[in-house]
């Protein structure tokens, strides 16, 4: 191996990094502020890769229909859950997000997608098609399980998964896609060659974590999140609703994904079903990170995606058995200097 | 009436589909049922009744069904002589996948598995050895007696035999006391722990169990499809296997035969007719399954198996109370005058002092209290003698050892038992269960002893044991009533019971007369003259005056983690500084 096929293998593997480390900040942050492992958080990054694809070949992504369905189900929980009349204006709010708004989005993208739109309305287009999706699973199927343990809730979460990606099948097909790059161009670093789509995935990356960073040490809203994290019962005696705080980190989960996805589309090809394993790899570097630390999970993505670019190249065919393989070794590891770390 | 009906049932189960009368095609479906049952059932004990869960169950099929393949088409072993290595090699899989997990949360045991589930999947589908994506196949069949089983009408009995078998060792482990030890883990591992069940490497063997009865399900897979290919092994295979196990109701043993019925019966329907609904574009099911899972973790965490066996009388052996004594546990010999011994203890959390430099002990034959307001570190002071916190600084000896940094079972070796200030009961064990925790140290019936019941002696002589505590602490009428439907006061007996079960020297008892009626406390004090009399040594930490003035020989009087006072009743009673403390200056 030369140094140039070193670089190569290193400028992969950070990108490939760097959408990990995107989802392993998901992970963390759902896991404090719920307890909720979340295993789709990959299905929403292809979701909006596909969606994002769709809308460059003219055609209306079935999204916007699962969209509907999703909405449709939240209305009909929130209904069955009430016991007497609800104030007006809360009817109001909620049925204007869970079916107006899909509703709206399925017949307007209808008209707009044959239409040639530039690149940043299909762009928007996506993220309100996919966004909403994190918190309207949330209500779906986390939301009537309040005080459940940690494994019911990743029991729970698996389900979930199963019928996203059984969704995905049947709203997208089984075709692969991949959108045309947002930024075509190249630059020229010294001896290495940069796409101009790898550029702007790594610079939107260090942008949303410096945001991410920014959000929970700057703001109140962020805080309250962290508080939430913290002690469930402790946010709420002091006026924090943990079921808000749940949504909020849903909608910043859905975020995140969308935007990972729009990001890789024009990188590799899409399908209903690759999301898994690109979340499953963030997953990876949020175990190793213990779930509780957001710079560690970062490190730990990014070093995941040069092992994995370099294991592509010595043994391609054992790549994944190498990067899931490797967490037994890092359990180990933290099973011996931790070893009473007990969940009671 | 039932015995022929059973016989009668198991004989039309047997013969019906041997006999040729059934189409094959429900044979070959009974059979996928048969199997999926065995690695459920594995899962029930793992994730209802262990508390843990696993999705890789699949890929420990998958390694069982890959390692029959490999002996059998490529070194020439026959079937039933691959089956030992097969269960071996699994079990050591488990073992290795459990000792990296037990040690940490909860959740890490599932992530794991999922990571190993994934890993081991790629390594089927890309190792030249075992066929890549396309797998092995021509793997002969199963003979039985000369006739080798192709059909899966002819497999059918030995599916049903290996199912059999499984559930009955599995029954024989839940009913012992390593499964009690296992079942007392789901709700916490204090109590556990306090009675000298040691949590890691319980979950290792539960774990381990159920990694063994996937092997068997995977030896079974491989001979009866008589192929095998990398996809039946993936992870949302291992998926479905939980599926099962939670449906059916995880906790429940015919509770995983019930799963595997409806997943694979609802799987085959599903292929059938969603294609119609949709068209041909692949797996659906599994957004039914998926629904379904999360709906029955949402209205029916306890599955449906519960639902059904409301319907079924359930039969209860007596307790033999006449089994003869347990043994005495052996225990080093006692040095010095004293039971217990605290000298000078310290407890920082951070900047708090909780217990600032206590020093009392505890005599054979005496009652020793713990006196002092909310917050003054009596309770601390119990987790510090127990081994459940550890101390800043000073010592602890007990009958005048020291038990520097021992852990909570090694300090209930010595003859240490206690009760907690919130009660710590397995909430859907029986009162008799509960209190047959307290005699763990004294048994020694280890896992696989369990399984093959030959515990059954030794068994009744720690039931016996338990029912007579009962008996003696009064709760004699309630020994089979779920711990979750006793009143509070109740509760706090039961735990006094499983104490005395561990034939401690020391009793540590926090708070045991709160929530008490004015009869029940007479009764539990003329209990604790009575084991003061067998020369106990006993401590307790009580806020009932009335209670503890008749019955304490000497008090202690902590303030703010400080000793304040010490002597007998009325000498306390009298201390100006414990009225301070306890209602204020005066002045």
């Amino acid at each position: 191996m030369d140094s140039t096929i070193a670089l190569f293998l290193v400028q992969d593997g950070l990108i490939n990094g760097a959408i990990y480390a995107l989802l392993a900040v998901c992970f963390v942050l759902l896991f404090a502020v719920t307890r909720i492992i979340f295993i789709p958080q990959g299905d929403f990054v292809a979701f909006a890769g596909l969606t994002l694809a769709a809308l460059e070949m003219g055609v209306a992504p079935g999204s916007a229909l699962l969209l509907v369905c999703l909405g449709v189900a939240c209305a009909l929980f929130d209904l069955a859950g009430l016991r007497n009349w609800p104030p007006a204006g809360w009817l109001l709010r909620r049925l204007g997000a869970y079916l107006a708004l899909p509703l709206v989005l399925w017949l307007g993208v209808r008209d707009l997608a044959p239409m040639d739109l530039p690149v940043w309305a299909d762009i928007c287009l996506t993220l309100v098609i996919v966004v909403p999706m994190g918190p309207f699973t949330y209500r779906l199927a986390f939301e009537p399980m309040r005080n459940a343990s940690i494994l019911a809730l990743l029991i729970t979460s698996v389900g979930v998964h199963l019928v996203m990606m059984g969704l995905g099948l049947l709203f997208f097909g089984a075709e692969g896609y991949r959108s045309t790059p947002i930024w075509g161009g190249t630059i020229l670093l010294g001896p290495m060659m940069i796409q101009g789509q790898s550029a702007l995935l790594m610079v939107c990356t260090l942008v949303i974590l410096g945001l991410l960073w920014c959000f929970f040490t700057r703001t109140l809203a962020g805080k309250a999140l962290q508080a939430a994290a913290v002690s469930a019962r402790g946010a709420e005696l002091v006026g924090i609703s943990v079921e808000t705080a749940g949504r909020r980190a849903f909608v910043l989960a859905g975020l995140i994904a969308a935007i990972a996805g729009i990001l890789i589309a024009p990188i590799t090809t899409l399908y209903y079903d690759s999301g898994f394993l690109i979340g499953l790899k963030g997953f990876v570097a949020a175990i190793v990170a213990g779930f509780a630390s957001f710079p560690g999970a970062v490190f730990s993505a990014i070093v995941l995606g040069i092992i994995e670019a370099f294991a592509a190249f010595w043994a391609s065919a054992f790549k994944e058995v190498i990067v899931f393989g490797l967490v037994l070794p890092i359990l180990l590891w933290r099973s011996l200097t931790n070893p009473h770390d007990e969940e009671h | 009436m039932r015995t022929p009906l059973l016989t009668f049932l198991a004989a039309v189960v047997l013969v019906l589909p041997a006999s040729g009368v059934l189409p094959a095609f429900w044979a070959t479906l009974l059979n996928m049922i048969g199997i999926s049952a065995i690695v459920a059932l594995g899962l029930v004990v793992l994730t209802g009744v262990g508390g843990m869960t696993s999705f890789g169950q699949a890929a420990f099929v998958g390694v069982a069904a890959y390692c029959s393949a490999l002996l059998t088409t490529r070194y020439g072993f026959s079937p039933w002589l691959a089956l030992p290595v097969v269960l071996v090699v699994t079990s050591i899989a488990a073992t290795l996948i459990g000792l990296v997990t037990v040690r940490l949360s909860g959740h890490y045991l599932p992530l794991g598995t999922i990571c190993w589930g994934m890993a081991v999947y790629y390594l089927f589908g890309n190792l030249d050895l075992l066929g890549g994506f396309n797998g092995i196949s021509g793997i002969p069949p199963v003979s039985l007696f000369g006739h080798p089983l192709l059909d899966s009408r002819q497999f059918w009995p030995l599916v049903l035999v290996m199912l059999g078998v499984s559930l009955y060792l599995t029954r024989n482990l839940l009913d012992s006391r390593a499964g009690r030890a296992i079942r007392a883990l789901r709700s916490g591992t204090t109590a556990a722990e306090a009675f000298g069940i040691a949590p890691a490497r319980a979950k290792l063997a539960v774990f381990i169990y159920a990694g063994f009865l996937a092997g068997l399900a995977g030896w079974l897979f491989a001979h009866l499809q008589r192929s095998v290919t990398p996809t039946a092994f993936s992870l949302n295979a291992g998926i479905e296997f939980l599926l099962m196990a939670v449906i059916g109701g995880s906790g429940r043993l015919w509770g995983a035969v019930l799963g595997a019925a409806i997943v694979v019966l609802l799987k085959n329907a599903l292929q059938d007719y969603l294609p119609l609904l949709f068209g041909s574009i692949g797996s659906l099911e599994v957004i039914f399954f998926g629904v379904v899972l999360v709906l029955t973790l949402q209205k029916a965490r306890e599955g449906l198996w519960p639902v059904l066996a409301e319907h079924i009388p359930q039969r209860r052996s007596p307790v033999d109370e006449i089994a003869t004594a347990l043994a005495m546990p052996v225990r080093p010999k006692g040095e010095g005058p004293f039971l217990l011994e605290a000298i000078g203890i310290n407890k920082r959390f951070g900047g708090l002092v909780a217990v600032n430099d206590v020093s009392f002990s505890l005599a054979k034959g005496e009652i020793l209290t713990l006196l002092g307001p909310n917050g003054a570190g009596k309770s601390t002071t119990f987790n510090l003698l127990t081994g459940v916190l550890s101390l800043s600084s000073g010592e602890v000896r007990i009958a005048g050892h020291s038990v520097a940094g021992a852990s909570p079972s090694q300090i209930a070796g010595l003859g240490v038992a206690r009760t907690f200030q919130h009660v710590k009961l397995v909430p859907e064990m029986s009162v008799l269960e509960n209190v047959a925790l307290g005699t763990h140290l004294r048994g020694d019936s280890g896992f696989l002893r369990c399984l093959l019941r030959l515990d059954r002696p030794q068994e009744a002589q720690l039931l016996a044991e338990a029912a007579r505590a009962i008996r003696r602490v009064g709760l004699a009428d309630r020994i089979h009533s779920p711990a979750d439907s006793l009143s509070l006061g109740e509760t706090r007996i039961v735990e006094i019971a499983r104490a005395i079960c561990l034939a401690p020297r020391v009793l540590l008892l926090d708070e045991p007369a709160a929530g008490l009626r004015k009869a029940e406390k007479n009764r539990l004090a003329e209990l604790l003259r009575e084991l003061r009399a067998e020369g106990l040594g006993i401590l307790l930490v009580e806020h009932d005056m009335d209670f503890v003035m008749s019955l304490t020989d000497r008090i202690v009087v902590l303030d703010f983690g400080t000793r304040i006072a010490a002597g007998l009743p009325d000498e306390i009673r009298k201390n100006p500084r414990v009225q301070e403390a306890y209602l204020g200056s005066v002045a």
